[in-house]
């Protein structure tokens, strides 16, 4: 029998090694595994590599992490929010590397090493800094740049939904990143709010195939927070 | 001369948007344009979080943060709106499908090379997130922005250049660009005026402006 549920974000993550690289859903506090976050930053592994989209809002999550000192690099596109300082902090005074990448460029990377794709052409920084030191090739007139994959050790996401062969789906924007990065990881965790029976999902309506899915905990539900924009 | 305000700025690229066109509204001015899209239109908005069909904010209390646009700021979905993942969200303006983009801007180019990502101030965080994707991946990317710098000791210098000083966007991407004091075409030779604010001529736009800029079409100026 297949079940893939866990009793708790700890026994998801217990084997985490120092120097991993771990990718982080989330677009803002949207779709961010907080529960896995303050599980990872309890187990205690450094040295990390960080792929997600931002670089932590406030003190909580991401930020969490980063100021627990556990951080080597993040990966990300925009790191810079109203409420990122810690990132701030650290990257001003050299404590975290920063490999910054345009969006869709991240998204696709992330899409490439699931898909397993050895690089791709993209036209997205064609000319620009962040593609200074890269391949470049001009296909039918038009500049591209050349891309590799992004793999992961652990991709850790947030879902709505799952059953216990860890089919999953999400709640509206909170989607954003989970599906491409549960299938670019080796060990992939999502949280749920719920686990159905199996049969329970419509079928026409899984996003994420359970077999990108390793690892599956049941979380209490809580309304996302802001994050990432200046109250009203 | 009458400046045009943001929001009359916002209406007159509104005014430019057709019915039934897929459009993404960057962050900062260019959101404003939702507010004036004309009665009558079925425009389609895209979130590159993962949205089209975007709505306007919720009422105050019915906020949902796992339903926000890309300022991370709460909104709604429309009947027939749909949710996807960011590699699908991002093939949309990658591989050309959305109409128009509308952005903000530091400069653009008499090519149309946009700077809008980065002023490269030493110590500042970098941060790009899909300005890149988003300038060269729409059919049509208008630029939305004031046609001078802001006060200070090096204010009022023309943000329309021969060649961007601010770290690129994007390479001859920009389409037209929607000041507060004129409406400006990038074409395959040059920029042309499309439009003047009232009480502005040609020649007190090309001064203000700093580069060439021809005049608009059918007009013998």
């Amino acid at each position: 029998m297949i079940d893939k549920t866990l009793a708790s974000p700890a026994a998801a993550l217990a084997d985490v090694p120092d120097g991993a690289t771990i990718m982080i859903g989330g677009f803002g506090s949207a779709g961010l595994p907080a529960e896995l976050i303050e599980a990872l930053i309890a187990q205690g592994a450094g040295d990390l590599t960080l792929v997600s989209n931002n670089a932590g809002n406030g003190d909580t999550g991401l930020a969490a992490l980063l100021a627990a000192r556990r951080v080597r690099k993040m990966i990300c596109s925009f790191p810079r929010q109203v409420d990122s300082y810690v990132f701030d902090g650290l990257y001003r005074a050299g404590q975290v590397e920063l490999e910054l990448v345009p969006q869709g460029n991240l998204a696709e990377r992330i899409r490439a090493a699931g898909a397993g794709i050895g690089a791709f052409y993209t036209p997205t920084g064609y000319g620009t800094e962040l593609a200074r030191g890269k391949e470049t090739r001009v296909i039918d007139g038009r500049g591209y740049v050349l891309e590799f994959p992004l793999h992961a050790d652990y991709a850790l996401i947030k879902a709505e939904r799952g059953d216990r062969w860890g089919n999953l789906v999400y709640r509206k924007t909170a989607r954003n990143f989970g599906p491409i990065m549960a299938s670019a990881a080796r060990i992939t965790v999502a949280t749920v709010h719920e686990v159905v029976e199996l049969g329970a999902l419509d079928p026409e309506a899984v996003v994420t195939p359970g077999l990108f899915v390793r690892r599956l905990v049941q979380i209490a539900r809580a309304p996302t927070q802001p994050a990432g924009v200046r109250p009203a | 001369m009458n400046r045009w305000t943001k929001e009359q700025m916002a209406a007159r690229v509104a005014q430019d948007i057709p019915d039934g066109a897929v459009v993404n509204l960057g962050i900062g001015l260019p959101t404003l344009v939702s507010n004036f899209l004309p009665p009558g239109r079925e425009i389609i908005l895209h979130s590159e979080n993962g949205v089209l069909g975007m709505g306007p904010a919720p009422p105050p209390g019915e906020e949902d943060y796992d339903l926000t646009n890309a300022g991370k700021s709460p909104v709604t979905l429309l009947p027939g709106g749909c949710y996807f993942h960011h590699a699908d969200s991002f093939a949309m303006m990658r591989g050309g499908h959305l109409d128009i983009c509308v952005l903000g801007a530091f400069q653009v180019s008499v090519r149309g090379d946009l700077a809008n990502w980065s002023t490269g101030e030493p110590g500042a965080i970098p941060a790009v997130g899909g300005a890149m994707d988003l300038a060269i991946g729409a059919r049509r990317t208008f630029v939305m922005m004031e046609l001078l710098t802001k006060g200070g000791q090096s204010g009022g210098r023309s943000k329309l250049v021969a060649e961007c000083s601010y770290p690129l966007t994007g390479l001859a991407c920009v389409s037209r660009i929607y000041t507060d004091m004129a409406v400006i075409d990038v074409a395959a030779d040059g920029l042309r005026a499309v439009e003047l604010s009232d009480g502005l001529s040609l020649d007190g736009l090309r001064q203000l402006a700093g580069v060439p800029i021809a005049a608009p079409l059918g007009d013998r100026r």
